[in-house]
């Protein structure tokens, strides 16, 4: 027998909640928890997400929800803990990828994991008015707090090369701190959390359309892809589904923001190498991209454009005609940039063999996306779990198995390929019909999992007895990829670390929320 | 040939993407937003630091398209540099987090004067959607003091350079 089916026997006698949809949730016990964390050390269930808020029975209590997929058959289960106490066993200690999850549960609700082995404050910087705000929100005087930094230690003499949160270019803050031994980095050590904007708290008691607000900017960059998380797990909640025309044009503003971002990543990627004509001809035609999102569905970047219940902008006749053009055109455009990148050996000294990411690292974080992808782990929400409308249609998830630098771009290249194609696809079959199926206000719980441009995303949603929003959570793939980051620089020279970051692209906004 | 030559050639053939400056009456419609006192010349050259306080990151692709071939903003002699030390203006983006106020003012404090701040996007203005949270200011001129306000959720790479042009043309005293 295999753990598999161990995990799910355990969990098969512990009661199921009713209107969690679409994956069954469970109550379960103390020993249950800590007995799944001992199999979550050998099996190959993927840890999806932790998050905890308010028991709804009794507001004084709390409870800590899991979501897990059995990566054999795709089966995912959410399970639930409800605490009498302030506390709950701790599940990095099986999940690394769980630490930063338990660490902001403890700055947001005061819960504490126990056995935990980082419990350093991680959102909290003690710049918040008031102590842990998702609880009781108890006013406190603002001291900011020091940071313990990761130490390193050598017989050889090391230095730090502390980084931001203010950085050089033009991109979002957070804090860097290398211990390096001359050109070669020892320990990079990230320091987030900077750029918390509570949005978890200010998504609950809004109705669902004012909370889709929220969820289209917990990363701009991939507004659609967590809009349409938020707007799935609603519906779930419900019981509704979007009608067959606003499914098949969220699958294509979904595959056209991730064609403009893995455009974006490919240029700045080369440019980090020093390679700035890539950049320039890679931003061409991302302006492409996003000038036929405005004219299609009348925002470059397509926020609020899809919402619960379906979308809030049809595709005429005329915005065809631009996203047409604009695909015969991007691809031709961008098959000169790969070969241009294929020709340049300069270029590829760089990204060969650089930021190495291992697949057993991929593994144990849970990573998806194009970090996973390019490390063998063959990952992608659209095939697994799967949602409409891609189980309609057959398409290719590219693999590679190096996991440097190099296979990121290649899997940004055949991905920019394959997302072109299936824009073109879902364009020209668009069913005719409704763009919205307003949402019955009555309370239910829903989940989704959805496949941005950077990987997976978890949405979980508790609607109340009105509609309105009791607690989200928006899990942004980069919560598992970030810890890569620091594991892949090891041994690499400090002039490589753009190039690294730049790779893999996390968002700060996403895991900040 | 090889791809590097092919498209050299082909920008050689077809000559530059990059479009016509915006349109004169805009810009000088928002130079007007501008407090009159002109300060110190800066001629035709404006540098240009980012900071992020907190945005979703929308204003920040919008700020890389800007300086794609196609808006080219370097040809206005607008710079985005990489220190505040070398920066005339600070394009501020996000509805200030309080996580990031202490950066935010130390950058303000780092840039020589005179200096200019423009707070972009809805959420710089005023907290935006953001609004009324635990963890915002609600507004960058909660924490420096802001010369320029461009509205949108993101604003678009035209309505960005417009301010910048905007603001250039007031302190060299062209409008």
């Amino acid at each position: 027998m295999s753990e598999t089916n161990y995990l799910l026997r355990l969990l098969k006698d512990f009661p199921l909640v009713e209107n969690h949809s679409p994956w069954a949730r469970r109550v379960i016990d103390f020993e249950a928890w800590q007995n799944i964390i001992e199999l979550l050390a050998v099996s190959d269930w993927d840890f999806l997400g932790l998050w905890a808020e308010r028991q709804p029975m009794d507001a004084e209590k709390f409870q800590v929800h899991m979501s897990l997929r059995d990566a054999e058959n795709s089966t995912v289960v959410v399970v639930t803990l409800p605490l009498d106490g302030l506390s709950y066993p701790a599940i990095s200690g099986a999940r690394p990828g769980a630490a930063r999850l338990e660490r902001s549960i403890a700055d947001l609700y005061g819960l504490v994991a126990l056995g935990a082995e980082d419990m350093r404050p991680w959102l909290d910087h003690g710049r918040w008015p008031v102590n842990h705000p998702m609880a009781e929100a108890e006013p406190r005087d603002i001291i900011p707090y020091g940071y313990d930094f990761l130490t390193a230690e050598s017989d050889q003499a090391l230095h730090q090369i502390p980084v931001g949160p203010v950085h050089a270019g033009i991109i979002e803050p957070g804090h860097f701190r290398f211990h390096a031994n001359g050109e070669a980095v020892v320990r990079l050590e990230e320091r987030l959390g900077y750029v918390h904007k509570g949005i978890e708290r200010l998504m609950e008691g809004r109705e669902p359309l004012e909370a889709a607000k929220l969820a289209g900017r917990v990363s701009g960059d991939s507004t659609v892809a967590h809009a349409i998380a938020f707007a799935r797990a609603c519906e779930a909640a419900v019981g509704i589904e979007a009608p067959p025309r606003a499914v098949w044009l969220r699958a294509v503003m979904a595959e056209i923001e991730r064609v403009a971002n893995h455009l974006g990543d490919f240029g700045a990627v080369c440019n980090d190498a020093a390679y700035a004509i890539m950049l320039s001809h890679a931003m061409t035609l991302k302006e492409k991209v996003l000038r036929a999102s405005e004219a299609a569905f009348g925002h470059r970047l397509m926020m609020d454009r899809v919402i619960p219940g379906g979308v809030a902008h049809d595709l005429t006749k005329e915005g065809l005609a631009h996203l047409k053009a604009m695909l015969r055109e991007v691809r031709k455009g961008f098959e000169r940039l790969a070969q241009l990148y294929d020709d340049t050996p300069s270029l590829l000294d760089r990204t060969v063999g650089t930021g190495i990411t291992m697949a057993s690292l991929v593994h144990r974080f849970g990573a998806g996306g194009v970090v996973a992808r390019a490390a063998g782990r063959a990952i992608d929400a659209r095939k697994s779990p799967g949602y409409a409308p891609y189980g309609e249609l057959d398409f290719d998830v590219p693999i590679e198995i190096d996991g440097d630098v190099h296979c990121r771009l290649m899997i940004r290249e055949a991905e920019i390929r394959e997302s072109l194609a299936l824009i073109e696809r879902f364009a020209d079959g668009l069913p005719s019909g409704q763009l919205i199926r307003p949402l019955p206000i009555r309370a239910g719980e829903g989940m989704s999992l959805v496949e941005g441009f950077r990987g997976e995303i978890m949405t979980w949603v508790r609607l109340d007895d009105q509609g309105l929003v009791a607690r989200c959570f928006p899990r942004d793939p980069s919560w598992f990829q970030w810890p890569l980051l620091e594991a892949c620089i090891e041994g690499n020279i400090v002039a490589d670390f753009p190039l690294c970051n730049k790779s893999f692209n996390c968002s700060y906004s996403g895991a900040d929320l | 040939m090889t791809p590097l030559l092919k498209l050299l050639l082909r920008a050689l053939i077809k000559g530059p993407v990059t479009e016509a400056a915006p349109d004169k009456q805009d810009v000088k419609a928002l130079a007007d937003q501008i407090d009159g006192k002109a300060m110190a010349k800066l001629g035709r050259s404006l540098v240009v630091r980012a900071v992020d306080a907190g945005s979703c990151n929308g204003c920040e692709l919008e700020i890389h398209a800007l300086c794609n071939p196609l808006y080219d903003i370097e040809r206005f002699g607008i710079h985005f540099a990489a220190s505040p030390r070398h920066a005339d203006l600070l394009l501020v983006t996000g509805p200030v987090a309080r996580n990031m106020a202490e950066a935010l003012r130390r950058t303000y404090d780092a840039t020589p004067a005179p200096k200019f701040v423009v707070a972009m996007g809805d959420c710089a203005i005023d907290g935006g959607c953001f609004k009324g949270g635990y963890a915002t200011l609600d507004g960058v001129d909660k924490v420096v003091p802001v010369d320029m306000r461009v509205p949108g959720c993101p604003p678009k790479p035209n309505d960005i350079l417009k301010a910048l042009l905007a603001l250039m043309d007031k302190v060299s005293g062209k409008s």
